[in-house]
């Protein structure tokens, strides 16, 4: 990707966003959202349902007015030039929103007349985006009964149609089964390689794995933003993974005992954040011998970025939505 | 505003189209259909009146005017009383529509030179066709005066009016209603294609997508006219075609003046369409105000069954907010006078007005904010 195509020099954000606020009625969705993104990087907002990472999408796409604040995409101010924003970007929404009675060559026909590609360039484009997307000889089917992982490859074909320097994906693999979210995060690394600058939310703690930076959201708010392996260092408390035969009783019964800072399932077994491991571990086995629950193993284990998320957002004092 | 977008948005409608077998009966098969069932059901001739008739005289005279009714055409002789009360029952029934009655005396009167009554009693719970079987009967009744007067001479009356009828002059109804038909059904059917497409995009989800990329507000609007403009204009053509083939309506005027005016006309109705899509957001809705907001305007306030002269004046006043009143006076005209321009241009400027309306209205009623 050639660096005029960025809108902005190098070393500055591609995007920037200046304390965006979004409020539905008396309901704040997102709540003062600062942070930068720099040019090839991939971007995570990383938070349960109505954290408002669609919402912030929303208003840095020109798709919504923000309520106050502001934000720079490619070097465009969303609020006063959302056209130039859309030229400079790609789209692709939570739900899949390409046109099933169309084939799917007349819906990349169609996105290269949106995106008003010169008549030299939209074959090369259109051949392109069919192969990223896997389905080449498979133009003339209707995008109606292609399976959902390959609608979504073909949702990001369209979106990449035009080459924007700033691409945008919400959840985008909400629904689409293991193997097939993988090779779609190999795709979007491919293309971050290339250059794209790539803004993604998920709700998947293992996706959040293959961004550069994660903003962690909890109910509009920015709570915390780092990379993900910075992340998870930045937890001093150790981490004890109990597996019990009851492990929704265990989870409440340690989440409310001392030294136990915090206690969440994850899977079938509980995380449990403690002050000292020693004295923990002792009071663990105390509490699940006395309330008759059966304690299969205590083991020490590497923070996940779930770990991380529930951590900051206790420590933020604000509760995680589901 | 760039054409690629316009044109792209404007084939994907296409193709949709193409796809969509209830927007296809909608534009093609429904109004054909319509134009020939209503053709041949709507009639607002008056003849065949089903007449009773109670001869107290029975003359060879009571006779004879009993024929000069049956010779007229209009009426056909359903049924003969014996008593005089059988004329309400004829009446309550419905099986006469009307009742002559003959009083005794009559032959006698008429040869007296005295006036000599008859009684006509008409169902008048059809008003209209009450009135047409009370002209008719003077008529005949007049005639028939006329001729026992002057039984033998040269009738030379005082005034004669010479009537002719232009445009239609059989008056045939059917001539008035099919032109009439082509702009009522087209009222209803344009508003209805519209008001699915906008609505349709934000309830399926495809807007969000549209309205991320480059493509103006305009441009979709724009973009999604033009294919449902090419099916108003073909179903005007097609309506002409079946006018002349199938009823021998007349077509008198320019065929590329009704086609510029049926342009101007379908913007307005598809857009007003596209407005309540673009404002509601939501496809019954919008369907449900679009019937609502042209079925009966078309059908009552745009002179197409009754004359907008004959309104109260605040009737009259709301017909000029609805495209159909002028298209029904231009599909008319242009039908059965062959006028032009000169005169249309007072019904081609106002429904100019209302387009530039609807879809300005449509640009800005159409956010394209996400909620």
């Amino acid at each position: 990707m050639a660096e005029a195509d960025l809108g902005v020099h190098p070393s500055e954000p591609v995007i920037d966003a200046d304390e965006l606020t979004r409020r539905f009625g008396d309901f704040v969705a997102v709540d003062g959202l600062s942070f930068a993104v720099r040019s090839g990087e991939i971007f995570g907002f990383l938070g349960p349902n109505g954290a408002g990472k669609t919402t912030a999408i929303r208003m840095l796409i020109g798709l919504l007015e923000p309520s106050s604040g502001s934000a720079r995409v490619a070097g465009h101010d969303v609020r006063r030039e959302p056209d130039a924003v859309k030229r400079s970007i790609g789209y692709m929404s939570q739900l899949f929103s390409l046109y099933s009675d169309l084939t799917v060559r007349e819906n990349l026909e169609l996105f290269a007349g949106l995106y008003d590609l010169p008549a030299d360039r939209r074959e090369d484009r259109i051949r392109w985006a069919l192969g990223t997307a896997g389905l080449e000889g498979r133009g003339d089917q209707l995008t109606a009964t292609l399976p959902l992982g390959l609608k979504q490859r073909l949702a990001l074909g369209s979106a990449v149609l035009h080459e924007p320097p700033v691409l945008f994906l919400d959840e985008p693999t909400s629904g689409v089964d293991p193997v097939a979210r993988r090779t779609f995060w190999d795709l979007i690394s491919d293309l971050a390689a290339a250059g794209t600058t790539v803004l993604v939310t998920t709700h998947y703690m293992e996706e959040a794995e293959h961004c550069h930076r994660l903003a962690l959201m909890n109910r509009g708010r920015l709570v915390a933003l780092d990379a993900p392996s910075a992340l998870e260092a930045s937890l001093h408390s150790p981490i004890l993974e109990i597996r019990t035969n009851d492990p929704t009783r265990a989870a409440a019964l340690l989440a409310g005992i001392e030294g136990i800072e915090d206690a969440t399932m994850v899977g079938r077994s509980v995380h449990a954040m403690v002050a000292d491991e020693p004295t923990a571990r002792v009071r663990i086995a105390e509490v699940l011998e006395r309330e008759g629950i059966d304690l299969r193993s205590v083991d020490r284990v590497r923070p996940t970025l779930e770990d991380v998320f529930v951590s900051v957002v206790r420590r933020s004092g604000g509760v995680v939505e589901g | 505003m760039t054409l690629r977008r316009t044109l792209a948005v404007a084939r994907k409608e296409v193709v949709q189209l193409s796809r969509d077998p209830r927007s296809l009966a909608l534009g093609f098969l429904i109004p054909p259909f319509l134009l020939v069932f209503f053709g041949t059901a709507i009639t607002f001739d008056v003849d065949d009146i089903r007449l009773a008739v109670w001869d107290a005289d029975r003359t060879q005279t009571s006779s004879r005017l009993v024929d000069a009714f049956v010779a007229s055409g209009y009426f056909r002789v359903v049924d003969r009383l014996e008593r005089y009360p059988d004329t309400t029952h004829s009446l309550q029934s419905g099986e006469a529509l009307a009742v002559l009655a003959i009083p005794r005396g009559f032959a006698r009167d008429l040869a007296g030179g005295g006036p000599a009554p008859l009684q006509l009693l008409v169902d008048g719970s059809d008003a209209n066709t009450a009135t047409i079987a009370i002209g008719y009967a003077r008529a005949i009744a007049s005639a028939y005066s006329v001729r026992v007067v002057l039984a033998g001479r040269e009738p030379t009356p005082a005034v004669v009016a010479a009537s002719r009828v232009w445009y239609n002059p059989s008056l045939e109804s059917r001539n008035m209603v099919l032109p009439g038909l082509v702009a009522v059904i087209l009222s209803i059917l344009a508003a209805l294609l519209t008001a699915l497409t906008i609505a349709r995009e934000w309830e399926r989800g495809t807007m969000e997508q549209l309205v991320s990329t480059p493509v103006t507000r305009v441009e979709i609007v724009a973009g999604k006219l033009l294919p449902y403009l090419a099916i108003g204009v073909l179903d005007v053509l097609l309506a002409v075609a079946i006018g002349r083939a199938l009823f021998d309506v007349p077509f008198r005027g320019s065929l590329a003046l009704l086609i510029a005016m049926t342009i101007v006309f379908l913007l307005a109705a598809l857009g007003f369409g596209m407005f309540l899509s673009a404002a509601l957001k939501s496809q019954v809705l919008a369907t449900q105000f679009a019937m609502v907001a042209t079925y009966l305007p078309a059908l009552l306030l745009s002179g197409f069954i009754f004359a907008i002269g004959n309104m109260p004046r605040v009737l009259q006043l709301a017909t000029y907010l609805f495209p159909a009143r002028y298209y029904v006076t231009i599909t008319k005209a242009v039908f059965l006078k062959g006028v032009g321009l000169e005169i249309l241009w007072r019904q081609g400027l106002p429904l100019t007005g209302l387009a530039a309306l609807a879809i300005a209205a449509t640009v800005v009623a159409f956010r394209k904010e996400v909620e």
